[in-house]
């Protein structure tokens, strides 16, 4: 084990970036153009990077599996993003969005990060309106914002339900540009199977082309990885099908440590699984927790419709274990307690997973026209995909994997502990601790990949001696091949089951053991039952066709295997946090009202592990935590 | 439920596609209609058959990834729905289904019923942004923008860029999808320095692309997942005249021009 050094430079918070910045090594224009910067991820934080760093001078490769940098997995966001801007007047401020931030990641993200995000989080929103980003404004003209996330202020900007769409739209603009002017070069439908290292430096990647197969060596004089969270571990989740581990787990095996993996994020407002061929499950947004009342029958097995379910026989158990948040219990406390009550056999829905959602009170107080006004896309998403009409009877909801606040560890530069490999967006750990709040993972990317990268990879290059390096080296060599065989390796095991099969199973395991609240020994389990599957795995898949062909069982096959690898690392990082905080729940660290028990006395730090070995068990290192310009707190929601 | 599937397949570019047959038993109502190609892939699978490639990534109707011509129409029966949000309740147990690929010349085939749209990417590069580096911008509310423009801005922009209205249309014209790039920027004041260049020069892109020219059958409106008007493609029509009519040296300006130190 060894203690990590987050390169935090010194001085008050309030200064430490802007005079980082003053300190930083510049590079002339005209050296710029010969250094060659390779972005993985087109999402907003790869794609407000690879636009940012080729305005800079530098060249640019930018590389997404998607069939456009368009679809990257940011488009789906809805709800928003924060920004301190106090244009409501209400008392916002830098401070206060930085401590909210600390805070809601209870006391488990580095300090001076999070300061530097809510600092740059104005310059975001000024960015996207030059772009032309669409904000919701209010009648004066000025942009409107709400108040998201239980925040007490109004800090979010929002493009009615689809924020995200509208910012990468934002990006895709400025990436184009970059395009259509030769700065960037784009590589669509190519995935990155592996990081090149060279004398302990990032140079470079390996990517198949996803329709010929080609496999292709890219060197570079950096590397920036901005390829999203691994909730797909989970099987089932509101991210889309392709997001994936490979990118960051693959690094991870070439030395970069892997942080925080057991911080996920569970969202309790999601659409039921309505059977066993659910791919995906959709988010329904937080806010219907404002007007709807959450309960469940208070027999188990009912098999009555809930409008025969008498007052007396329903139990609407938030109101009745939480009576000052009722409804409103935060995040995790909301997701445990219907996880609870349907452990109990009193869920709702074929499959008896999920509670109901009731806004009957609300419409008989408000009426039709004031509930469809708050929510009436809402209401036509949920029938348009249950087939149900929320207007006449309650909506079923159940919580479901949304979010990865663990990731690649980086330093203050965003910089791993691999020189010259950078890491960005939901791709690193660095900004969120153990929770993430609303409407902070956008601005975190756009922060990452429009106002810190350029800086700070611009500092590194100033600085780094980068020997001659091109895609003869041995090491491109080595990496090539080792792609080459682990593609050989799926091609050839020619067994009777699907991919998805095995993904399916996995996720089970990890939503049993690994999901909501967890325990030592569920955690033990699982990660024996991770190892039986990854075995049977490679006796049992059948991935057919060739390497030299638009393949998606391949593609698939390459990164559930990875899945079944990582998923191994994020149990053994829930087994040795021996504390409940923020979205890690364990059940040996309770109140007795069932509130999580966080330890700082032994856990305030960041484990990062460090690869050893497929099926062995991580090394661990550790960052300590220290909080200087935050009080420690405890939340409490009775 | 129990369906036939008439899928198009074709393994590469070079090679000849043609319909094949499939039964698939099994379906739930609540079942997506990805989620029955998924499953008639993993029995196919399992067979050593190579699954239908079809592209689908956020299957909420958000992505644009999905592109699937189900029963002669793109996205499917059900209006203003992507065919990842259309649902098995929406059709009768024992039809048959024709699935096939966005057919365009502008988008050759890949393989199956995935396609190359790249050429909506290149349309963009040619001018479908604001040019605007980061760390320049002046503060976000120095500048008021009445709520109706902003809506408009919005509606506009709410395209998916998934090519539904290139598939719809007898001329495979992409001119809804250029419209209403156009007019998101034309709505807002700081769309308005590079309005008319940005007209010719997608445009042009557009005729570059192969892409075909709008003779007004407005088949593109009434597949459009995201509800786009094609009163935006006469608005597209006004500020390309206007732009045609100037000097060619406003109208060659390139779209973004940087300055060399
Ligand atoms: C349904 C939903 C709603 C959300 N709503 C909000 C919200 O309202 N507010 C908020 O702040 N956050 C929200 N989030 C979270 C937020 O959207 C994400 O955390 C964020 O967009 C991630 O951005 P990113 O750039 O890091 O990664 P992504 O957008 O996931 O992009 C990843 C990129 O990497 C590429 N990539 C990945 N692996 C490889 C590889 N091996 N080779 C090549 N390319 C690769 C992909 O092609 C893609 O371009 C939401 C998330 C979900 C799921
Ligand atoms: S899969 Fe994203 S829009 Fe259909």
């Amino acid at each position: 084990m060894s203690i990590l050094d987050g390169k935090v430079p010194g001085g008050p918070i309030e200064t430490k970036w802007s005079n980082y910045r003053v300190d930083m090594k510049l590079i002339s224009p005209t050296n710029k153009r010969k250094l060659r910067v390779i972005v993985v991820g087109s999402g907003l934080a790869g794609a407000s990077a690879a636009a940012s760093l080729a305005e800079l001078g530098y060249q640019v490769d930018c590389f997404c599996f998607q069939d456009s940098p368009r679809r990257a997995h940011s488009v789906a966001a809805q709800g928003g993003i924060n920004a301190a801007k106090n244009y409501q007047n209400d008392g916002d401020s830098v401070r206060r969005l930085f401590y909210d931030t600390v805070k809601g990641g209870d006391f488990r993200a580095r300090e001076a990060n999070v300061y530097r995000l809510a600092e740059i989080s104005n310059s975001i929103i000024d960015q996207c309106v030059a772009q032309g980003v669409p904000f919701a404004r209010d009648y004066g003209g000025l942009l409107d914002n709400r108040s998201f996330g239980g925040a007490q202020v109004s800090r979010t900007f929002y493009a009615r339900g689809q924020t995200g769409q509208q910012l990468l739209l934002g990006c895709y603009g400025a990436l184009s540009r970059q395009i259509g002017l030769g700065k960037v070069q784009m590589h669509s439908r190519v995935e990155m199977l592996d990081l090149v290292v060279v004398e302990g430096k990032a140079r470079g990647i390996i990517t198949r082309h996803l329709v010929s197969g080609r496999i292709a060596r890219w060197a570079a004089d950096a590397v920036v990885l901005a390829t999203g969270g691994y909730g797909n571990v989970f099987y089932l989740s509101t991210n889309a099908m392709g997001c994936n581990v490979t990118a960051t787990y693959r690094a991870y095996k070439r030395g970069a440590y892997f942080a925080n993996p057991c911080f996920t994020q569970i969202h309790p407002t999601c659409i039921p699984v309505a059977g066993e061929h659910q791919s995906k499950l959709t988010l329904m947004s937080e806010s219907l927790r404002n007007d709807g009342r959450i309960w469940v029958p208070v027999q188990p097995d009912e098999t009555r419709a809930a409008a025969d379910i008498p007052e007396a026989e329903r139990d609407y158990f938030l109101e009745r274990k939480y009576p000052a948040f009722g409804n409103l219990a935060p995040r995790d406390i909301s997701s445990r307690a219907a996880k609870e009550v349907c452990d109990e056999g009193r869920g709702v829905g074929k499959l008896g997973r999920g509670v109901y959602l009731d806004f009957s009170d609300a419409l008989a107080r408000l009426g039709k026209g004031s509930i469809a006004g708050r929510y009436g896309n809402l209401f036509e998403m949920y029938e348009k995909i249950t087939g149900e009409n929320p207007y006449q009877r309650p909506m079923r909801i159940y919580p479901a994997s949304h979010y990865t606040m663990g990731g690649l560890w980086v330093d203050y530069n965003l910089m791993s502990n691999i020189e010259g490999l950078h890491v960005l967006g939901e791709a690193n750990f660095s900004d969120h601790g153990a929770n993430r709040l609303g409407a902070s993972a956008l601005m975190q990317g756009l922060a990452d990949g429009y106002f810190i990268i350029g800086d700070t990879l611009g500092n590194y290059l100033g600085s780094a001696e980068l020997a001659e390096v091109d895609i003869n080296h041995a090491a491109f060599a080595d990496a090539e091949n080792s792609v080459r065989a682990g593609i050989k390796r799926l091609l050839e095991v020619n067994g009777r089951r699907s991919v998805d099969s095995f993904h399916r199973e996995l996720g089970n395991i990890m939503w049993e053991y690994c999901g909501m609240s967890r325990n030592a020994q569920g955690l033990r389990k699982a990660i024996d039952l991770i190892a039986e599957l990854r075995e049977q795995f490679w006796r049992e898949v059948r991935v057919p066709g060739t390497n030299e062909s638009f393949n998606v069982a391949l593609e698939n096959a390459g990164r559930v295997a990875d899945f079944l690898e990582f998923a191994q690392l994020l149990c053994y990082d829930a087994l040795s946090r021996d504390e409940s905080c923020g979205a890690h729940f364990r059940e040996e660290h309770q109140t007795p009202e069932g509130e999580a028990e966080r330890n700082d006395e032994a856990f305030s730090y960041v484990s990062a592990w460090q690869f050893t070995g497929v099926g062995s068990e991580p090394i661990q290192h550790k960052e300590p935590l220290s909080f200087d310009n935050v009080a420690l707190a405890t939340r409490s929601y009775k | 439920m129990k369906f036939t599937l008439c899928v198009w397949r074709q393994l590469n570019s070079d090679e000849p596609g043609s319909m094949v047959s499939y039964e698939v038993d099994g379906v739930s109502e609540d079942m997506s209609f990805l989620e029955v190609l998924d499953l008639l892939n993993e029995n196919l699978v399992v067979r050593g058959e190579e699954p239908i490639a079809f592209d689908h990534d956020c299957r909420e109707g958000i992505c644009g990834m999905c592109a699937l011509v189900i029963n002669g129409v793109p996205h499917g029966p059900e209006p203003v729905t992507t065919a990842c949000q259309l649902h098995m309740r929406k059709f009768t147990d024992g039809q048959t289904i024709t699935v096939e690929p966005w057919r365009a010349a502008a988008f050759p085939v890949i393989r199956d019923l995935v396609v190359d749209r790249r050429s909506l990417d290149r349309v963009i590069q040619a001018g479908g942004f604001v040019s605007v580096n980061t760390g320049s911008a002046p503060d976000a509310n120095a500048l008021p923008i009445s709520k109706d423009a902003a809506d408009r801005a919005f509606e506009a922009a709410a395209c998916i860029g998934c090519g539904a209205c290139v598939a719809a249309c007898p001329n495979a014209s992409a001119s809804l999808f250029v419209a209403a790039k156009v007019a998101q920027f034309a709505a807002l004041p700081q769309g308005q320095p590079e309005r008319l260049q940005r007209a010719i020069h997608l445009v042009e892109a557009m005729d570059r692309e192969g892409f075909g020219g709008c003779t007004n059958h407005y088949e593109c409106e009434a597949v459009c997942p995201k509800g786009i008007p094609v009163s935006f493609i006469a608005h597209l029509n006004r500020d390309f005249l206007k732009a045609a009519l100037m000097s060619r040296e406003v109208r060659d300006v390139p779209p973004a021009v940087e300055a060399e130190e």
